[in-house]
């Protein structure tokens, strides 16, 4: 077998946020370290962020602090957030944002010359650090000139298929690349996954083509564990029309500063959808809520920005009850609150965007928007402090680990996410690696086994199409584990599931090796099901309604479930096992914060 | 709404290929993207195409369509006549690799040969403290992704193969002007502007700011100022005095 072999201290698969700040990192820490993305450098899916970097540095709003943020963003995820990862990001996320600013990120500033920063959903106080509405492209090019200025190896273009184990934990990583088909090999005693989320797997998503859920199932498959798989966001305002941008995000900003949803006859109905949880610190009237984005002492955010979960839920309510616009939306309407000057400089991608894609002037109209599948909470279960999988040497940071967020994400706080534990990860990652005398030699028969698997799809003749089959997942994952849950739907999704697997042993493709991306779908679609899979059993074992998770069977919370993790791991036979777990237990000197007044 | 639409597509890779022909359905609102994706799921599972984001933010699905360099997430089927052919072709100022897939390595070992950003110390309290004014001449170059079309459009290296060596091509002449201008940095690259990255090839023809579809001023707003200073730079006696004593006592 043609083999390329390659040895390195910390091999991080992906080169997003998350997946670069730990390169550099494990680099700054004297690890041989190498970066493997699927893309070209500098494409991974931050890029897309458009928002801002939450953090508290109190730049628009001395009150604000790392408490304030901590409080907000354990009541975003309803409590579910491990405290630990909740307090570390909240504490950490200012030095990470100034950090980028020493290599060369320019974000948009104050009139005092600081770092801006606007209001987001959730945030009590103006908070995400911002460049207009393109912050995570800003994220990733500092990171990537970063990367590029330390000299890091990057091998753009290459999927990683395997993670190797031996007795004592992680040994390397199988991969191929992307142009020209070749295997090729890491050596390494420290893996770190940074390989984002799962969005590919539904049909209405804002997320690109990598977003497969492959590192939470290499992990899976390596021996780790994911928690709370069964939350998913689904972001309020995703495009809707023309049909094939449908899905495509409008950034929260556009609350943020200032837009407001509305039916189709013409009410800011999120005022009707206030949660007894959120209510002491929403605005009551309209008048209260617009004063608010000048006085924040004396008023209450807009029920606009509350909590990403509890908009959605709002937005389809009001499309189901007929009251949306006719393209099954709801109107997001900025044009009538701020001037055409304000929104061009405020937000424009957003102007760009709609006006190419969808010809409509949103300084001048609303814009039709409803809910796309964004992000996955879930991920590999991690210790907060390392970012350690339970396999040792396997590390995971960024959307691919979970515990952060809770049952819910609040905007903003994915990029600092990215920064504080992709550093951690990388950290802790090195030291591991350079703790370990000596390397595990990779044995051949694993990387025979690895490379007849993903050469199996060449083997078969006349067997289905991939195209076919991943279609047919995201309809099913769009259709009966969506945005509104039920028992019923979700057995028959498990079903379809299990139907869809057999459809995969048997898929075959056609051409050759060289940059054949219906190739590469046949190696994607097993990790697109396996986290299907995961999805779709925790949230039929959650029977209650909390965060990225709403149950049309059990609508209410519930006081067992609000101490409970659900774990995945994968069973001998290859089927997925769910275990519950109590939730850490937070110190008193945090949970006096949520005592304190909103 | 919809309608049936003739495609072609250049097929190949390294050692040839040839447009093949295409009869495919088109749907209202879509791109071309979405044309080239429908082809590669019912009729050519194998087709080789970059793409990511299909919003026009991350510069992946550059090529060539009915010659013209564009991103096709970004072409609407709508600006073209239902009886139009169209032709996507794969950028032509870099190697092929698959289909429309070609090797942009140049650009990657340009961008490493960039001398790094080099900041000044920050205030007493931990921050840097920069005008919006300031910050903004060089957040218009950070807007570019890299999606290469000012690279592919630029003649002198895409009819000169043999000027790569010399000439980086318009993008890496923003981003020199992007770290000329910031605020914080304190390295002078004008003269690697110019003897390293082929300043002076560049004959201000503006191909470059009319393909950019983030809508960046190369050629008024970056290459030019950089020009000025290099040539302020080269023609004030001072700092040539300066420049060329210290250059004699590194000889010596």
């Amino acid at each position: 077998m043609e083999l390329e072999r390659q040895d390195y201290d910390v091999v991080v698969v992906g080169a997003g946020g998350a997946g670069l700040r730990a390169a550099i990192e494990a680099h700054a820490s004297g690890a041989r370290t190498a970066v493997v993305c699927k893309s070209l450098l500098g494409k991974a899916h931050t890029v897309m962020a458009e928002g801002g970097i939450a953090a508290a540095m109190g730049n628009t709003w001395p009150d604000d602090n790392w408490r304030v943020h901590f409080r907000d963003t354990m009541r975003g995820g309803k409590m579910l957030n491990h405290w630990r990862m909740a307090q570390l990001h909240a504490q950490e996320a200012p030095d990470r944002v100034r950090e980028l600013e020493d290599w060369g990120a320019l974000f948009d500033r104050t009139a005092d010359g600081l770092i801006s920063q606007r209001d987001f959903g959730g945030h009590r106080y103006a908070r995400l650090a911002h460049v207009g509405d393109r912050t995570g492209l800003e994220l990733i090019r500092t990171l990537q000139q970063r990367t590029v200025a330390l000299g890091i190896d990057v091998y753009m273009e290459c999927t990683v298929t395997r993670l190797l184990t031996g007795p004592d934990g992680v040994t390397g990583a199988f991969g191929y690349w992307r142009e020209s088909g070749r295997f090729v090999a890491w050596r390494a005693p420290s893996v770190v996954l940074a390989t984002g989320g799962i969005g590919k797997s539904y049909k209405v998503t804002s997320n690109s083509w990598e977003y497969t859920g492959d590192g939470h199932s290499l992990a899976l498959q390596a021996g780790a564990t994911l928690v709370n798989m069964e939350f998913v966001q689904f972001h309020p305002t995703g495009m809707v029309w023309p049909p094939s941008v449908r899905g495509i995000l409008v950034t929260e900003s556009v609350r943020g500063d200032g837009g407001v949803l509305k039916n189709s006859a013409g009410n800011r109905f999120m005022f009707d959808y206030i949660p007894d949880f959120f209510r002491k610190e929403t605005a009551e009237t309209e008048d209260e809520a617009d004063r608010w984005y000048e006085d924040k002492k004396n008023n209450r955010r807009p029920p606009e920005l509350l909590p990403r979960d509890e908009v959605a839920r709002a937005i389809n309510s009001e499309v189901k009850a007929g009251r949306g616009t006719p393209h099954g939306g709801v109107f997001l309407d900025i044009a009538s609150r701020r001037s055409a000057e304000y929104i061009r400089k405020r937000l424009p991608s957003m102007y760009h965007q709609f006006r190419e894609l969808a010809e409509v002037d949103i300084t001048a109209e609303a814009m039709e928007v409803g809910p796309t599948c964004h992000y996955v909470m879930g991920g590999v279960e991690v210790d907060p402090d390392t970012e350690a999988a339970r396999v040792p040497g396997l590390f995971a940071a960024g959307e691919v680990a979970g515990g952060m967020h809770g049952s819910n994400r609040l905007g903003g706080n994915s990029l600092s996410d990215l920064l504080v534990f992709g550093r951690r990860a990388g950290l802790a990652a090195a030291e591991h690696a350079l703790m370990r005398s000596g390397r595990s030699e990779l044995p051949d028969d694993a990387l025979a086994d690895a490379a007849r698997a993903a050469l199996a799809p060449f083997d078969r003749e006349g067997g289905e199409n991939p195209y076919t089959v991943q279609h047919d997942l995201q309809q099913t994952m769009h259709d009966l584990v969506g945005i509104i849950r039920t028992e019923k739907e979700m057995l028959e999704a498990l079903e379809r599931i299990g139907e869809l697997k057999e459809r995969v042993a048997n898929l075959s493709v056609e051409g050759h090796r060289q940059y054949n991306p219906g190739w590469h779908l046949a190696l994607d679609l097993p990790h697109m099901l396996l986290v299907g899979e995961c999805i779709a059993r925790a949230a039929l074992e959650r029977q209650e309604s909390r965060g990225g998770h709403t149950r049309d069977d059990f609508p209410a919370t519930d006081a067992e479930w609000a101490r409970t993790n659900l774990v995945c791991s994968l069973a001998g036979d290859g089927s997925v096992a769910l275990t519950r777990q109590p939730l850490p237990v937070m110190p008193a000197e945090l949970a006096e914060i949520f005592e304190e007044s909103a | 709404m919809s309608y049936d639409a003739t495609f072609r597509v250049w097929r190949g890779d390294a050692s040839g290929g040839d447009l093949q022909t295409f009869t495919v359905e088109v749907n209202e609102g879509e791109v071309v993207l979405d044309v080239v994706h429908r082809l590669q799921a019912t009729q050519a599972g194998d087709l080789a195409v970059r793409w990511n984001c299909k919003a026009g933010k991350c510069g992946s699905c550059s090529a060539e369509i009915n010659g013209r360099p564009l991103l096709m997430c970004m072409t609407r089927m709508s600006t073209f006549g239902e009886a139009e052919t169209v032709t996507v072709t794969p950028l032509r100022t870099f190697p092929v690799i698959r289909d429309l897939v070609t090797d942009v390595s140049f650009n990657y070992e340009q961008a490493a040969r960039i001398p790094a950003f080099a900041p000044q110390a920050r205030d007493a309290d931990g921050n840097h403290r920069m005008q919006q004014v300031d910050v903004e001449r060089s957040q218009e170059f950070r807007k570019c992704i890299e999606c290469w079309l000012c690279q592919d459009t630029c003649h002198v290296i895409r009819d000169h193969e043999d000027n790569k060596a010399a000439f980086s091509g318009p993008r890496f002449l923003i981003r020199l002007a992007e770290l000329d201008m910031h605020p914080l940095d304190v390295t002078d690259r004008r003269d690697v502007a110019q003897d390293e990255f082929g300043l002076g090839y560049c004959n201000i023809t503006k191909c470059c700011s009319e393909v950019c579809p983030e809508g960046i001023h190369l050629t008024d707003n970056g290459i030019i100022p950089l020009k000025e200073r290099v040539v302020d730079r080269r023609f004030d006696p001072l700092t040539f005095l300066g420049a060329t004593i210290r250059r004699r006592r590194r000889g010596d």
